[in-house]
């Protein structure tokens, strides 16, 4: 199986606070990847150095056969525009409709004329099932409508690679649901590879192909749900009550 | 001795952990980043392709929401300078003297300098503010990971709008004040509209009007620039975006001094 992402012995300090130990895990093409880990953990930082907003102190770091460390501006920006990223608080541009928020990333691809734009915009709406929201402001949305957008907006340029930061935190247990589904279904539409990061299991449930736990900094556990689910590991069953 | 080296050593101590020092290490520290801040702006300038969209809307935010206050202001300050003048200029029996004298201050100094402190407040702590808080909810760092330079979309056109509309402001505001001091004129004594601004243009020339003019674009480009980089480099968390907001004001202010200063000792220079 060929591997979208490769990330070799990571590591990375703020001050005296090391925040990711050693870290090596791969993400295989139109693989589902479940990170759980506890907060503060440094699983943001771990997904923010895969596209590079954050820089890593050591180790190697893969994506789609290039190599992220090496990469000028252009080339980053460019291999950006392959990978989704949905924030944890989705980040929608407070002073953008829904409309504008689903063109900005479509701004630099000038071959696009407006109404393919407009078309595409409308698509991504109704993957996420929120067509109805199109001219509304970022203000006006429900937390787990403002996920939505944000997956629709991310998914508009199609990327290869998907990075969810807690995709579930702080939604009810229904819009949740509806969520990780959502996440399973444009796996199997767009055949995407994706690294969820979570603590809600529920999430991993519906979701998982692999697990892998993250703990004080390294890799502390890897499996399939199932398996882990099994563990009798103290640090690994906190996850699954 | 080893008491006085003892003594010498506890005083350096002392000067280290010194509040003094330790200002003038944020002072330095802060200058530096501004320098690189604004290396960036010019250096990112002039790369394709031109926000002009987002440069018109920017231009819009700070022109047009900000004419009602600079205009009330200005019209105040035109009305209040000409009152409180006339008394002291009458003792001299120089009352004919009030349109011009009012006119070269506000021209010169008074309409510049307030109509910028107001803007810095106004303007600048909103630039803060609203940078910060999408630095805080992540949006700048969205914008970054789908490709887009976010320095050029968000400060670059902010920076360009202030330094365009601020002088524009500026002359706005000393329209209005001039209209409010020839209120002030007429409220004793009848003077017509015409001879009033007669009186006023006979001592403004070139020479007024070109460095006054030249400054304001000064004004508006620190009080971008000061908000932008304040907002961009907030700390994360909701503090952060207050903190933005506040040192904004409070830096862009004082630098609009700083610049008058300048401005007003070069123009002395190349004067006569
Ligand atoms: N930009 C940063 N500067 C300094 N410390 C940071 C930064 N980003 C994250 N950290 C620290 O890294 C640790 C892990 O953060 P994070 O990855 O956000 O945790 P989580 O696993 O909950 O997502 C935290 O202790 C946080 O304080
Ligand atoms: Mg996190």
């Amino acid at each position: 199986m060929e591997n979208v992402i490769e990330i070799e012995h990571l590591k990375k300090s703020f001050g005296n606070n090391q925040v990711l130990k050693d870290i090596s895990l791969n993400l295989a093409k139109g693989e589902n990847l479940v990170i759980l880990g506890k907060s503060g953990t440094g699983k943001s930082v771990l997904i923010k150095c895969i596209v590079g907003l954050i820089k890593p102190d050591e180790g190697k770091l893969t994506a789609l056969q290039k190599n992220i460390l090496e990469l000028n501006t252009k080339e980053l920006n460019a291999l950006r525009k392959k990978i989704g990223f949905l924030f944890q608080s989705a980040a929608l541009y407070d002073s953008m409709s829904v409309k504008e928020n689903l063109e900005f990333p479509l701004r630099d691809l000038k071959e696009l004329k407006q109404d393919e734009i407009n078309i595409k915009v409308i698509e991504a709406l109704q993957n996420v099932g929120l067509e109805k929201a199109i001219n509304k402001m970022p203000s006006e949305l429900s937390g787990g409508m403002r996920k939505r957008i944000g997956l629709a907006r991310t998914l508009i340029l199609n990327p290869e690679i998907m990075l969810y930061d807690e995709p579930t935190t702080g939604l009810d247990p229904i819009t949740s649901k509806e969520i990780s589904s959502l996440i399973l279904e444009m796996q199997k539409k767009f055949n995407t590879a994706s690294i969820i990061i979570t603590h809600d299991i529920e999430c991993a449930r519906i979701t998982a192909n692999r697990v892998i736990v993250l703990n004080d900094g390294t890799c502390y556990a890897e499996g399939t749900f199932k398996e882990l689910e099994q563990s009798n590991d103290e640090k690994i069953k906190g996850f699954f009550i | 001795m080893p008491n006085t080296i003892l003594k010498y050593k506890t005083i350096i101590e002392n000067v280290k952990t010194n509040s003094i020092y330790k200002f003038f290490k944020v002072f330095f520290t802060e200058v530096t980043l501004i320098t690189k801040f604004t290396v960036n702006f010019f250096k990112t300038l002039f790369i394709p392709p031109y926000e002009f969209n987002e440069l018109i809307k920017q231009c819009y935010i700070v022109g047009c929401k900000s004419l009602p206050l600079v205009g009330i202001t200005g019209f105040i300050m035109g009305l209040v300078l000409t009152i409180q003048s006339r008394p002291t200029l009458a003792q001299f029996g120089a009352e004919s003297w009030l349109p011009a004298m009012v006119g070269v201050s506000i021209v010169r100094e008074i309409g510049p300098v307030i109509t910028a402190i107001i803007c810095a407040g106004k303007i600048g702590s909103s630039i803060g503010a609203e940078l910060a808080s999408m630095k805080v909810t992540e949006q700048i760092d969205a914008m970054e990971v789908s490709g887009i330079n976010p320095f050029k979309y968000i400060v670059v056109t902010r920076i360009l709008a202030t330094t365009l509309m601020i002088p524009l402001l500026v002359i706005f505001s000393d329209a209005i004040a001039l209209f409010g001091s020839f209120l002030a004129v007429n409220i004793k004594g009848d003077v017509s509209f015409i001879l009033y601004f007669a009186k006023v243009f006979e001592k403004l020339n070139f020479i007024d009007l070109m460095p006054s003019l030249i400054k304001t674009i000064f004004f508006g480009f620190a009080i971008g620039l000061i908000g932008c980089y304040k907002g961009y480099n907030s700390d994360k968390g909701t503090q952060g975006v207050g903190a933005s907001a506040n040192s904004a004001v409070v830096m862009g202010s004082l630098l609009v001094f700083i610049i008058d200063m300048i401005a007003v000792q070069l123009t002395s220079l190349f004067t006569p």
